[in-house]
């Protein structure tokens, strides 16, 4: 982070706790996230990044605490979208899955065919932009499902671990994606367990175990110089739980 | 009409003849049972679809009551229009009694189940799929509800078919409260029930093999349907 600088806040998150049934799945945790950097929150299977991510996204309602995003843009867009572990293709069109999503958030119809198109050539997809979309194999899956969010235009993207089931060059073409979003200025908040991934693309990192914040700090500072032991047994390569 | 030749040939000659009485059955039997499949299908697929996506205390009580609903015997359907639309009944007073319209209405109660039944379910499995990303894109449960109806348009038209057959097959329900009056109410599966009695046989086999023929053409069509649907939708 540029050192005496002030960057705006575009996720704030307060004591917030999340459970199901009495069993406590999130432990109360605090942490923000500054505008145009990329998050990248780390940690073992059933670590509970997804539940923290749908909690951001506002998908799962937190039992105590508090999350402060502005859902909605001043311009009355949703100022933020979701890509999920597995892609959720509608069964329409490659172009039709786009087109759909932009009027969810009232796009005018006039502008509908245009924006989805332009979304699609900005990821490569227009070559496929008749074919079903759930025929499309998975690492095209992930690529429609990050070119249906770019076409929201969200400030703040939330990815679940979007290359989780994707080949290496696949995973390539996705961080550089996203490398892309973030010089554009995109608010990214991704989480992983590819330690590999996070060191190329985090600026900053939440590491999460059994459903707690261990550990937030840049990255450098993350894998330089890791302050918990969980954190230095995680990059070592020795689980967690 | 028939003298000695077999009914069989005099069947196939009232076919081809397009014999009037004949083609009147058939017409009246298909007006009928598409008009009671189109109000089954207003009133079914959205009640199906919501049912689908809601949840209430009590649904899964509805959701059984439904289910138990589509083996309900067409006489029973039958006999219950009857008592509520019979002079003294109800209903009585529209005098649908005996009427195609009264035809239609029994019919349309018998699809009505089938048709929210199987919505329910394909809605379902398909909201189960679609809603994180739905709710994620801030779709309220109008759209969503829109959303999920069009993505399963293929398989609900397999349902409205399941329903059509349903309905084109049943006999107890439509001879009850329609009376099987010639060139009123008398339909093709009411013509055979009581036209194979009273001797006419060759109406009764005619009218058979254009049964069969509207089912082998209903299931060609929820055949294909599923096909368009998986090359269309995936
Ligand atoms: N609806 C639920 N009901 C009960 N437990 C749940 C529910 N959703 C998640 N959990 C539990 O919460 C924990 C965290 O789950 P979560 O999906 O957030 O893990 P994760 O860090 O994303 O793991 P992975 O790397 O495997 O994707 C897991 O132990 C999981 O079993
Ligand atoms: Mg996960």
């Amino acid at each position: 982070m540029p050192d005496n600088q002030v960057r705006a806040v575009a996720l704030s998150v307060s004591d917030m706790s999340f459970s199901i049934g009495g069993v406590q799945l999130i432990y109360p945790m605090s942490f923000q996230v500054t505008s145009g950097r990329r998050l990248v929150v780390l940690g073992p299977n059933g670590a509970g990044k997804s539940l923290l991510l749908r909690l951001c996204h506002g998908l799962l309602q937190p039992n105590a605490g508090q999350v402060h995003r502005n859902d909605l843009h001043p311009a009355g867009r949703r100022a933020h979208a979701m890509v999920f572990q597995t892609p959720v293709m509608l069964r329409r069109s490659v172009l039709d899955n786009v087109t759909h999503a932009l009027a969810a958030i009232a796009v005018p119809p006039a502008q509908l065919h245009g924006r989805a198109v332009e979304a699609l050539n900005r990821f490569g997809l227009m070559g496929l932009a008749e074919r079903p979309a759930r025929l499309l194999s998975g690492g095209e899956q992930q690529r429609l499902a990050i070119a249906r969010a770019w076409a929201l235009r969200p400030d703040l993207l939330f990815l679940d671990e979007p290359t989780a089931a994707l080949d290496p060059s696949a995973t390539r073409l996705i961080e550089a994606m996203l490398t892309d979003l973030h010089a554009e200025g995109v608010t990214l908040m991704m989480s992983t367990h590819d330690l590999g991934q996070a060191r190329r693309l985090a600026d900053d990192v939440l590491f999460l175990a059994s459903g707690s914040l261990v550990e937030a700090s840049e990255a450098q500072q993350f894998f330089n110089d890791p302050q918990t032991a969980q954190a230095r047994a995680f990059i070592a390569g020795d689980l967690v739980w | 009409m028939m003298d000695d030749a077999s009914p069989l040939m005099a069947a196939l000659t009232l076919i081809m003849h397009f014999d009037p009485v004949f083609v009147n059955i058939v017409q009246l039997s298909l007006r009928v049972t598409l008009t009671a499949v189109c109000l089954a299908a207003l009133i079914g697929l959205p009640l199906g679809a919501l049912l689908a996506v809601s949840r209430f205390r009590g649904r899964l009580a509805v959701i059984v009551a439904i289910n138990a609903l589509m083996g309900l015997p067409p006489v029973v359907v039958g006999l219950t229009f009857f008592l509520l639309l019979s002079r003294s009944g109800p209903l009585g007073g529209f005098g649908l009694l005996f009427t195609p319209s009264a035809m239609i209405i029994a019919q349309a109660s018998l699809v009505l189940p089938i048709v929210i039944a199987l919505t329910r379910q394909t809605i379902e499995d398909l909201w189960a799929s679609y809603r994180e990303y739905l709710q994620s894109i801030g779709m309220g449960p109008k759209q969503a509800i829109l959303t999920l109806l069009w993505d399963a348009r293929f398989s609900l038209a397999t349902a409205l078919l399941a329903g059509f057959g349903r309905a084109t097959a049943e006999v107890g329900a439509v001879l009850i409260v329609g009376g099987n009056i010639a060139g009123v109410t008398r339909m093709m599966t009411t013509a055979i029930a009581l036209e194979t009695s009273k001797g006419d046989l060759a109406l009764a086999l005619g009218l058979g093999i254009i049964l069969v023929g509207i089912t082998l053409v209903v299931n060609a069509l929820a055949f294909g349907m599923s096909r368009i649907g998986v090359r269309h939708a995936g």
